[in-house]
């Protein structure tokens, strides 16, 4: 059964129940953000340390290739800045809002 | 084939649950409801039965077990007492909210402080909201009963919530009385097979129990929960008839005595019916018009049972075992009085009794129907709100 957004109580699973997998999809926690990675490309190199260490799973990777943050999930918290290695700095935290 | 044994409320559960072979039994043992684990755990070390008998390290790790492996799809059943049921309080709402079919024998006992262990209601009284179903037994005789009919009320598909099966600490959870049994073959054949409703470990139909919940849900599922309430006291009817069928013995969600044409009575929860039945019989061979409502299941409060048999009486005396500190009246009183608005105007009278196991006496009990008669022919005098065999 699956839940309308706005259902009614009498619409509900019995037990608060959610019958249907990977829901947490759907839950963007990107809206919780304040602080925003923002990721250059020109200076990475592919270490992936910043995928290895996200708490969220936020960090998009394709054909083995680190390709930035995702930022419908990505709360903010700056793990990924701060693993990546001093000397190439290829993610920044600037405040949500902001031009990177 | 039934059979007469001599059994003590404790163990009257343990043979019953042996009889019910529940697939989980998580348990931590504490007075006076030590005997339940300390006696099913020697049918599971003899091999009587398949129970997977988890011993836990606290009364808040037993229902955190009870209601994991009920989740996984097992039947599950525990037992405790005052400070371990307080213990679980936190579990026992999400017990509920997930509507797990568990049951639970509460040998009822006092809360500390001052460290007691014999018995009152306050550690039923604390649970009350919780969302368990609670139903309260007389004798040793009524909890081996009530325990067998609470698996099939709890497992019931229209009902599915958990159940207390409540007994009067060392009143009767340590009282040897004779019981009669019914074979393992007729308690299993009346509970069925167990068929757990959306078990994790059906892994085809993937799903999420117990998530976070927030403004926007959680309550539409608070109501949605509310909603099945209202199911319960049917089903604990017909499992109670069917259960008359089996073994001759009938049970409802309350048991009025010599009430019908009574002029005043008492009503309560638990053993001390016994004692008040007693007293109603001695006082009506006196010519005294009295009567008592022994309520067997306090949650959900069965309203309509509770107000027709009592709303025609001229005075209600309810008998509380558990003081509600600072709140105008103990609950079974609030409830009662509370159900009766705008049915009767007659005065409804709150007596505290029996807190930390203090012996509760047919003269006291007689002293009550009295106050009742009294208050019926004058009125109310003071607040109506007594205590009974308490030392001034
Ligand atoms: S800021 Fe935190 S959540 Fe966002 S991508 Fe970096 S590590 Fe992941
Ligand atoms: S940690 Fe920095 S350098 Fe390494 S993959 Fe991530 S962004 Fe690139």
């Amino acid at each position: 059964m699956k839940i309308k957004p706005g259902a009614g109580w009498k619409d509900l699973p019995a037990g608060g129940f959610i019958n249907e997998p990977a829901t947490a999809l759907e839950f963007h926690t990107g809206d919780w953000r304040a602080m925003r990675p923002v990721w250059h490309e020109d200076k990475c190199i592919q270490c992936l340390q910043c995928w290895v260490y996200c708490p969220d799973s936020a960090v998009i990777v394709r054909d083995q290739k680190v390709c930035g943050p995702n930022l419908d999930y990505c709360k903010g918290c700056g793990i990924c800045a701060k693993v990546c290695p001093p000397k190439e700095k290829a993610i920044t935290m600037i405040r949500e809002g902001e031009e990177g | 084939m039934a059979e007469t044994v001599l059994l003590e409320g404790n163990a009257a559960v343990a043979f019953a649950l042996k009889q019910v072979n529940p697939d989980v039994v998580a348990a931590y043992p504490i007075t006076p409801a030590t005997e339940v684990v300390q006696e099913f755990s020697n049918y599971v070390a003899n091999g009587e039965v398949d129970t997977e008998f988890v011993a836990v390290e606290s009364e808040h790790s037993a229902m955190s077990a009870c209601i994991g492996a009920s989740c996984a799809g097992a039947r599950v059943m525990t037992g405790t007492s005052s400070q371990g049921l307080a213990l679980m309080w936190e579990m026992l709402y999400i017990a509920s909210s997930l509507r797990r079919p568990i049951v639970m024998a509460v040998a009822n006992r006092a809360l500390s402080g001052n460290i007691n262990i014999h018995c009152d209601h306050s550690d039923a009284m604390g649970a009350r909201d919780s969302g368990w179903i609670q139903l309260f037994c007389e004798n040793t005789q009524g909890i081996y009963d009530t325990t067998i009919q609470a698996v099939r009320v709890a497992e019931n598909t229209n009902v599915q919530l958990p159940v207390m099966v409540c007994y009067d600490g060392f009143v009767i959870s340590h009282a040897v009385e004779v019981v009669d049994i019914l074979s393992d073959a007729e308690v299993r054949q009346f509970i069925g097979p167990f068929e757990p409703v959306a078990p994790l470990l059906d892994i085809r139909n993937p799903k999420t129990i117990g998530p976070l919940d927030l403004q926007d849900y959680y309550f539409e599922h608070k109501r949605n929960q509310a909603e099945v309430y209202k199911n319960v006291e049917a089903v604990v009817e017909d499992v109670g008839e069917a259960f008359g069928k089996l073994s001759g013995r009938q049970y409802g969600v309350v048991d009025a005595y010599r009430l019908e044409d009574a002029e005043v009575g008492i009503v309560l929860l638990g053993s001390t019916a016994g004692t008040a039945k007693d007293v109603v019989d001695s006082m009506r061979a006196k010519g005294h018009k009295v009567g008592l409502l022994s309520i067997r299941m306090f949650v959900p409060f069965p309203v309509d049972k509770i107000v027709g048999a009592i709303q025609h009486l001229k005075c209600i005396g309810v008998m509380d075992r558990h003081a509600a500190l600072g709140s105008y009246g103990a609950p079974l009183f609030t409830a009662v009085r509370s159900a009766l608005y705008g049915k009767t105007t007659v005065p409804v009278l709150n007596f505290m009794y029996g807190l930390g196991g203090r012996e509760i006496t047919m003269a006291e009990i007689e002293g009550i129907f009295t106050t009742l008669e009294t208050t019926a022919a004058e009125g109310v005098k003071g607040e109506g709100i007594y205590w009974i065999g308490v030392r001034e």
